[in-house]
């Protein structure tokens, strides 16, 4: 079992330098929801589907990511506040190569 | 005013899996939803997605989950008001409740199940600081009465297959339709894409992409909106138009359920999960992804016996006197109100020469 470390800005803007495992089949989405760094029922709505941008992250640091999907490519399209650094953090699985990994939670939509 | 049993806010898997069983207490139902048809967030944002967790069901599909739903429900006879959300909760003095949505329906009941889910489904507003000025002043986010758009100038935002839909249907009613996109790609059924291509080729629309609206201008009424292409600030369109309609999808508010007295705890409203999901105001339950108790999973099959248990409450609440022992379907078949009867077949009892 291993662990590697992420740097999760809230927000409110605090950050958060939590633990997130690589062997429970998560992604970042539940990973924000477990460690409760967002009010449940604004974060993860359709549940990691790629269907709404409730997820929507900034990815500060410089880590190979694995490609958006059409899904996520087209989501994020619809989405709000979207920045070249915008990604769905449902769509980002737990994996050792995001060790250190930096992101910021988007602004909710209201 | 409409009158009914159980009046069930949210016509999601739980709230029509609730007719059922009410129905086999002989309780009526009738269902609330903002949506404008049945299902929920099983219908409105994935019907094409396969469930694999409905017991009995290795594999089916959101929307077939609901049309069965539907089918299993229709001898209970439930009652729809679609495309209307409950706004307000009124308790009278003979413990019944008035429930009026936003366009003035009432509905009275003895009982409310809130099957909420994650609230009712408002249209996704960009982010443009002056755009609530201009709301039935040019701009709408839904498309009510598409007459109001002929002869006008017309432009959409969106990328999928409303703005898609919306823009072939307005290119034969308005003077002009522009279709204003973040990217090239449409996510849409490819006849929908197909025919936007056509019309575009046509010159029947007028296709911006990948581009953005940036600004709104107007006295009043809106007069102009600004777009920007992708990677060029520098050079804004500014665009003459009657109408701005964007349509970037639905999502989930709690909305006015909010306010209705009842307690609320992580954007969920809390019940007594040791007995039978009712909330802090006694007649008043909630089932389904709306609650919130310890341990709670937002599975539609929670939901379900979520359901189950409330009815059996409600019964119970609307004849204190009477004393109700649960019978199995496999039992007592199903008897419709609409005079239908379903039973297991008899058995044959013959002897064997």
């Amino acid at each position: 079992m291993t662990d590697i470390k992420i740097k999760i800005t809230d927000r409110e803007g605090v950050t958060h330098e939590i633990d997130a495992p690589t062997d429970m089949n998560m992604n970042l989405m539940e990973v924000v929801r477990s460690y409760e760094l967002a009010p449940e029922g604004t974060i993860g709505i359709c549940g990691g589907m790629a269907m709404c941008a409730s997820c929507q992250c900034y990815v500060k640091s410089a880590h190979a990511l694995p490609e958006k999907s059409d899904d996520e490519e087209a989501m994020l399209a619809e989405a709000f506040n979207v920045e070249d650094n915008s990604r769905l953090g449902c769509q980002l699985h737990i994996t050792e190569d995001l060790n250190g990994l930096e992101v910021e939670l988007a602004p909710e939509e209201v | 005013m409409i009158k009914t049993d159980i009046l069930i806010i949210g016509a999601g898997p739980t709230g029509l899996f609730a007719v059922f069983e009410a129905g086999l207490l002989k309780l009526k139902c009738h269902l609330i939803d903002a949506l404008p048809q049945p299902g929920g967030q099983c219908s409105e944002i994935y019907p094409k997605k396969p469930i694999y967790d409905i017991p009995g069901f290795p594999d089916i599909l959101a929307g077939e989950l609901v049309d069965n739903l539907m089918e299993q429900i229709k001898p209970f006879q439930p009652g729809f008001t679609l495309g209307e959300r409950a706004e307000t909760i009124d308790k009278l003095e003979d413990g019944t409740f008035v429930v009026t949505t936003n366009k003035g329906t009432v509905h009275s009941a003895p009982i409310v199940a809130i099957a909420g889910g994650l609230g009712s489904f408002e249209p996704r507003k960009p982010l443009l600081e002056n755009i609530s000025e201009f709301e039935d002043k040019g701009v709408a986010y839904i498309i009510k009465d598409p007459e109001i758009y002929r002869d006008k100038k017309v432009v959409i935002a969106g990328g999928g297959d409303s703005a898609l839909d919306w823009s072939i249907f307005l290119a034969e009613v308005a003077s002009e339709v522009t279709l204003v996109h973040r990217r090239n790609e449409f996510r849409g059924a490819l006849d929908s894409v197909e025919k936007v291509q056509d019309l575009k080729n046509a010159g029947k629309i007028n296709l911006i992409t990948p581009a953005e609206i940036v600004a709104l201008k107007g006295n009043e009424r809106l007069e102009k909106v600004v777009i920007q292409r992708a990677g060029d600030n520098d050079n804004e369109i500014s665009l003459a138009v009657d109408n701005f309609i964007p349509l970037f999808g639905l999502s989930p508010k709690l909305g006015p359920i909010a306010d209705w007295g009842l307690q609320i705890e992580k954007n969920a409203i809390k019940v007594d999960n040791t007995l039978d999901y009712q909330t802090n105001i006694p007649g008043i339950y909630a089932i389904g992804d709306v609650n919130t108790y310890p341990g709670k999973l937002k599975l539609i099959l929670c939901g379900f016996h979520e359901a189950t248990l409330m009815c059996q409450s409600a019964y119970q609440r609307i004849f204190p006197d009477k004393k109700y022992v649960m019978k199995y379907t496999t039992v007592g078949g199903v008897t419709g109100f609409d005079g239908s009867k379903k039973e297991a077949p008899k058995a044959v009892v013959k002897a064997i020469e």
